[in-house]
């Protein structure tokens, strides 16, 4: 197992299998959030599901609409289980914060890179720094 | 990280305040937490973004909770705007919405109402309704009212989501991280211009290359190099593209924008320029958005809405013509009487255009208007709505507003 520090976490532990890009992210430009795909065709991950799974990107890029829409597709389970990025905008911050997911950034090394996509992967937000741990 | 909090904040989180003020000073403390606020900062307006397709029925019933609490608890403590609705509910049949959609939206509105927002249903608050001055902190939802404050205007503000914002109103404060400290203000990087659009597409172009360049919200970008000042429109344009492609919520201009009257300012004068932008750059970005000789499904004016004297650049155009396929012009509740009252919605919808008001037109469930209508090349003279609408199904086509009006009177992009 392989530890991965983050600088700012918050939610509750969570594991699961991870979907990776070196791509950012936007719940409006990027999914289609009623059957849970990817669903811009220029993204890493277009055309693949979402559900479930921890999302590992780069970071967040566009409008203020992922502060609604996280909590939104949580009510449906139309939702990743949780988010690692590299960078976070406010943003998703908020998003993460109002929807109760648990999200993770600020790591010390591309965290695109050091997750293979399809990993199995658990956070630990409340760890003293929290971590990424990688299986 | 522990935000310090002022007797008044500790009183809302202890709930002597209600439980909406409650909810609000724990949101912002884990947010600021987060980010590294060390307190928070006090606030004179707030902007919310809340269109029913972002929220959905658990949102619309999330705030129908707080606006059923006691009027003292509930009401906003500072003056609090809305960015643009999921409708037209005059226009809603033409587009093709369904009643539940419209019903969401009429709930949406009960709810905030009984709140004390003003539903000024904007995106263009800074042309329209207040805006801010220089150094005054507000808490403003909508990434193009955030950039075009911050940084035409010097406002202090972050990008704040729906439920921060509506925090930010019920606290009158919000965490004080980011574009509220003078630190975070700095340059970043340089960019010079070898070319000074001079179309509002071609700003909207500019923006997004800025904003890919830039690529992260915490980055400013310092542009040199133009050779006059750009308009409130054109700065509009150039914001709106560059905070939608990059994220970005203030650049400075050199000269014109007030905290860079020169480079030393804002930045280290000797930082040499990360990149040269030309005709070229320009060129390149619009083939990615080509559609040279492909039939047109509709052409759409909004993202961010229309200023007057858009709209008034727009019914010149269309005197006298005819449109083959649909033409919506989104504009402002506050705009839209205005042009009635000067006979450019007439001109407009005379030539088989409609205006729309009130709404944004990838805030109003575009997926479902797409289907319900046969949409998909859709044409514009908005780079962030070409940047956006993808991700809804549509092909974008970046034209110049003519050669918009030129493809929905031909149906056909030329």
């Amino acid at each position: 197992m392989k530890e991965f520090r983050a600088a700012s976490a918050l939610g509750e532990r969570v594991s699961g299998r991870a979907l990776v890009a070196a791509d950012n992210f936007s719940a409006r430009y990027d999914l289609d959030r009623i059957s849970g795909i990817f669903s811009r065709a220029e993204h890493k991950l277009a055309g693949r599901s979402y559900v479930g799974l921890v999302l590992v990107l780069n970071t967040v890029k566009g409008g203020v609409a992922s502060a609604w829409m996280l909590r939104e597709m949580k009510s449906r389970g139309v939702v990743p289980a949780a988010f690692a990025f590299n960078r976070v905008n406010p943003i998703m911050v908020q998003g993460a914060a109002f929807a109760g997911i648990t999200m993770m950034s600020g790591f010390d090394v591309d965290i695109t890179v050091a997750i293979p996509d399809g990993a199995q992967v658990a956070l630990e937000p409340d760890a003293t720094p929290p971590v990424l741990c990688l299986f | 990280m522990t935000l310090a909090l002022d007797e008044e904040a500790e009183a809302m989180r202890a709930g002597r305040f209600g439980p909406a003020r409650q909810w609000a000073i724990a949101h912002q403390l884990e947010v600021g937490g987060y980010l590294g606020a060390a307190d928070l900062v006090p606030v004179s307006q707030a902007h919310i973004m809340a269109d029913t397709e972002s929220l959905g029925a658990s949102g619309v019933g999330w705030l129908e909770g707080l606006a059923a609490l006691p009027e003292t608890e509930r009401r906003v403590r500072i003056p609090t705007m809305t960015d643009p609705r999921g409708t037209d509910f005059s226009q809603a049949a033409r587009l093709g919405q369904q009643e539940w959609m419209l019903a969401l939206e009429r709930r949406v509105v009960a709810a905030f109402e009984a709140l004390g927002v003003l539903m000024t249903d904007t995106c263009v608050t800074y042309q329209t309704i207040m805006p801010p001055v220089a150094g005054e902190h507000v808490a403003y939802g909508d990434t193009g009212v955030v950039i075009y404050c911050n940084s035409v205007l010097g406002a202090r503000s972050n990008f704040e989501g729906g439920p921060s914002a509506l925090a930010a109103a019920l606290t009158g404060r919000t965490p004080r991280y980011g574009y509220h400290l003078e630190a975070a203000r700095r340059g970043a990087f340089v960019v010079r211009l070898a070319v000074t659009p001079a179309r509002l597409d071609e700003w909207g172009a500019l923006g997004a290359i800025i904003g890919r360049l830039a690529g992260d919200y915490w980055r400013v970008p310092v542009i040199v190099g133009h050779e006059r000042v750009p308009g409130s429109d054109a700065l509009k344009h150039f914001g709106a593209a560059m905070a939608s492609y990059g994220s970005v919520p203030l650049f400075h201009m050199v000269g014109v924008t007030p905290e860079a009257p020169t480079l030393a300012q804002v930045i280290d004068p000797a930082t040499p320029a990360l990149a040269t932008i030309g005709e070229a750059d320009l060129g390149r970005f619009r083939s990615g958005y080509d559609g040279r000789g492909e039939a047109v499904d509709v052409v759409v004016f909004s993202a961010p809405q229309l200023s007057l004297i858009e709209m008034q650049a727009l019914a010149g155009l269309l005197a006298g013509r005819r449109t083959s396929v649909p033409l919506l012009a989104v504009t402002s509740p506050q705009v839209k009487p205005d042009a009635d009252r000067m006979g450019m919605t007439a001109k407009i919808e005379d030539a088989g255009g409609t205006v729309l008001s009130g709404m944004c037109f990838y805030q109003s469930y575009a997926r479902e208007l797409a289907a319900a209508n046969g949409w998909r090349v859709l044409a514009t003279n908005s780079a962030k709505l070409a940047n956006i609408i993808g991700g809804y199904g549509y092909r974008p086509v970046l034209l110049s507003l003519e050669a918009c009006v030129e493809a929905a009177c031909s149906g056909r992009i030329a």
